[in-house]
């Protein structure tokens, strides 16, 4: 049963991802996100993980999305004619199919990231205090580090919106 | 020149907004037990004030004479052309043959009728009036104009004992000049 | 006789669903009444069923109530003709009234209701899924919601249903935080130290045996109340209809069944809405603070049981009451009315909040 549902998810959440890079309408292509995002939490709820994937729902497709679809309507984005491919794009996109490759080629072959299953934490489940705990004892580096990364977005974004001037006082 | 009208300040019970919230919303509560103001239309009427300008009916006098001798005044007066008056004579073994028409067909349109007034206010027989009716409807247009015969049933009769076509026969009978 | 358990369950949503559409229906109802009401008129008061509606005395006066409404109403939406204009995108114009109504419909399932306390004390929830994450599972659901608003907004293809979609999703975002941020302390308070961690929404009320959570933390009440409305898109936080100025914003070029399910859905919500903020600030099914039905000692049994279900169904249609006499007293925020005071007031406050408590039940803790 499990494994049926995992297949199912895992299609869906593939396809979808097809779908977000293929699509030529915005809107579509934000869609399919949020279903690849929906199944990535389905198959977070097959793992026992129902914390993260209730965060995943709430965080990603109830809050990231719609201020992604936002934008979209704000900026009234067209249809994108086809364009020229630009050389960034090019560029992009075979990094991203390595990327892709080596992945895939490490996940077939390679045992090595098969961790020992005694190595694995105790699947927490909907519980959150181990996951509290952990969070911030085990993992609290990365999530400092992750924080300060967002921060960084965050100011970024403020200097680009305020328009500084040169000399850094704004217009 | 330009008036600037300075807004009261808020006080700070104001500007904390809730209070002011909890003092609506206690209006609004209180209003929820009135007595509704409204009435149930079918069953129940409105009083209809003097002067009412209703729809425009055609009355005849307290004999069941008709009044309008089909001068087509109205016709000419009315704003958006809605009288259409067909005139006829009346009949010559007739009492009233002396004011020689009558109208034939009389219709109002009350598609185009703007409720003005105009029709009674020219009349100088006082045959058509705007009276308390108010409600007009129906299923097709050919229903919105009244003829003759709706006319007359919704005006009724003008109580009004001048008489004046009597008087002037009578005069002319005896010899005298009007009046 | 034995059931397959799946088959139960399925039996037991689709209860809960007719129930939900049934209170839905019967909502809007009320909010016809009560507006009506409230501005001196009368109602509804004219439809009557043949037999139930010739009863002497009986008839009339419930016909008077209009409790014979909400079925005409309903087969008015069901058969209306329904225009899909020629310059929509059809996918996303169909696809939006489900969306607006699936989520709401399905968090219902986490929502319980009640309390089923057998012979030997053991306190069985009445819920269709007890699960541990029940809270955010709900948030992250309805959270789904504005989907159906936006996208409706959107595939329209004109310029007040446009309009109407993008003030939802910016009001959304907005709000969504200060919402969050408002609950934290109750989940504080009932997952203190000592406690066994939970995020289960049986488990909140039911911590509320003593004082309701409303009672000592009434800012958090009042700041989630407050999202609640704007969540809900109810008056004076309907930036996404404001008929004033929109038309009537995102459903603007819906009719028939189509406006219907997103009408259903605005019900639903604050349906789910009420039972929230009485399961969270409430007490839930506690009849009074520090008085529940065990003290009462009528807590055993059916009969326990549907005190319990009458009770919490009694606080929700008390918060219905709220949302509906707010709106009926409150004019519409302006939009940027709006951002301000999500951005400026509610979330700094709602943060302020969380501090402070956070201090207060680590000072509790620690010190007694
Ligand atoms: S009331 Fe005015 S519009 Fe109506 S028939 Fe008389 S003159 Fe014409
Ligand atoms: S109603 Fe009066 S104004 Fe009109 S045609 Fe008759 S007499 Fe003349």
């Amino acid at each position: 049963m499990t494994d049926v549902f995992f297949y199912i998810f895992s299609t869906v959440a593939l396809a979808a991802g097809i779908g977000v890079v293929l699509s030529r309408n915005t809107v579509n292509g934000a869609m399919f996100l949020i279903g690849t995002f929906l199944s990535m939490a389905a198959i977070f709820v097959l793992l026992e993980a129902y914390f993260l994937a209730v965060i995943q729902v709430l965080v990603y497709a109830g809050a990231v999305m719609v201020l992604f679809l936002f934008i979209i309507m704000l900026l009234d984005v067209r249809e994108s004619a086809a364009k020229k491919t630009s050389v960034y794009t090019w560029v992009a996109s075979v990094i991203g199919l390595a990327i892709l490759i080596v992945g895939t080629a490490s996940i077939v072959s390679a045992d090595s990231i098969k961790t020992k299953a005694a190595a694995l934490p105790e699947p927490s489940g909907a519980s959150l205090k181990p996951f509290g705990y952990e969070l911030f004892t085990t993992y609290l580096l990365p999530m400092q580090v992750t924080g300060f990364l967002l921060l960084i977005a965050m100011i970024g974004v403020i200097a680009l919106s305020k328009k500084l001037n040169t000399d850094g006082s704004a217009k | 020149m330009s008036i600037v009208i300075k807004r009261k300040p808020l006080t700070l019970m104001e500007k904390l907004y809730l209070p002011e919230i909890a003092r609506g919303l206690s209006t609004t509560f209180r209003k929820l037990w009135e007595k509704p103001v409204t009435l149930e239309y079918p069953e129940q009427r409105p009083t209809i004030p003097e002067g009412y300008r209703g729809v425009p009916t055609l009355v005849k006098d307290p004999e069941g004479r008709e009044k309008c001798v089909s001068c087509q005044l109205c016709e000419f007066v009315c704003p958006p052309k809605a009288i259409r008056i067909t005139p006829g004579s009346i009949p010559e073994d007739s009492d009233y043959a002396h004011v020689e028409k009558a109208p034939q067909e009389f219709d109002i349109d009350m598609l185009r009728c703007i409720y003005c007034g105009m029709c009674q206010e020219v009349c100088p027989e006082e045959a058509i009036w705007l009276q308390n009716q108010f409600s007009m409807s129906g299923y097709t247009r050919g229903e919105m104009v009244n003829n003759k015969e709706k006319l007359y049933e919704l005006g009724g009769t003008l109580p009004d004992e001048h008489f004046k076509w009597r008087k002037k026969k009578e005069s002319a009978e005896k010899g005298g000049g009007h009046h | 006789m034995e059931f397959n358990p799946i088959i139960v369950k399925f039996v037991y949503a689709a209860i809960v669903v007719v129930v939900i559409m049934t209170l839905c229906a019967y909502a809007v109802l009320a909010e016809r009444k009560i507006s009506s009401w409230i501005q001196g008129r009368v109602g509804p008061n004219r439809t009557a069923l043949p037999i139930i509606g010739g009863i002497p005395l009986l008839g009339p006066f419930l016909t008077r109530l209009g409790i014979f409404q909400p079925l005409p109403d309903g087969l008015k939406f069901l058969f209306k003709e329904d225009v899909v204009p020629g310059h929509v995108n059809k996918v996303y114009f169909i696809m939006a009234p489900i969306l607006s109504l699936v989520p709401a419909l399905t968090t219902v399932a986490v929502v319980p209701f009640g309390q089923f306390v057998t012979k030997t004390g053991e306190v069985i929830p009445l819920v269709l899924a007890n699960v541990n994450v029940g809270l955010l599972f709900l948030f992250a659901v309805s959270s789904l919601g504005v989907y159906g608003v936006v996208l409706a907004g959107w595939s329209s293809n004109s310029k007040y249903p446009f309009l109407g979609g993008i003030r939802a999703s910016a009001q959304m975002i907005s709000y969504e935080l200060a919402m969050g941020v408002s609950v934290l302390p109750v989940l504080l308070w009932v997952n203190a130290p000592g406690k066994e961690g939970t995020m289960n929404l049986f488990d909140i009320a039911q911590a509320q045996n003593g004082f309701w959570f409303a009672m000592w933390m009434p800012l958090s009440a009042i700041i989630f109340l407050v999202c609640l409305f704007a969540e809900t898109n109810r008056l004076p936080f309907d930036m996404a209809e404001s008929e004033t100025e929109l038309v009537s914003g995102f459903h603007t070029e819906y009719s028939s069944f189509k406006f219907g399910l997103f009408f259903v859905g605005e019900y639903a919500h604050m349906i789910i809405g009420s039972c929230v903020f009485t399961l969270l600030f409430l007490g839930g099914w506690n009849p009074l603070p520090f008085v529940t039905l065990e003290t009462l000692g009528m807590d055993k049994g059916i009969l326990g049981a549907a005190l319990s279900v009458g009770i919490f169904l009694g606080k929700m249609c008390a918060m219905m009451f709220l949302f509906m006499w707010v709106r009926w007293t409150l004019p519409r925020f302006r939009y940027d009315q709006v951002m301000r005071l999500g951005w400026s007031i509610l979330l700094p406050l709602s943060i302020a909040n969380l501090i402070a408590y956070a201090l207060i039940i680590f000072y509790l803790d620690t010190a007694l």
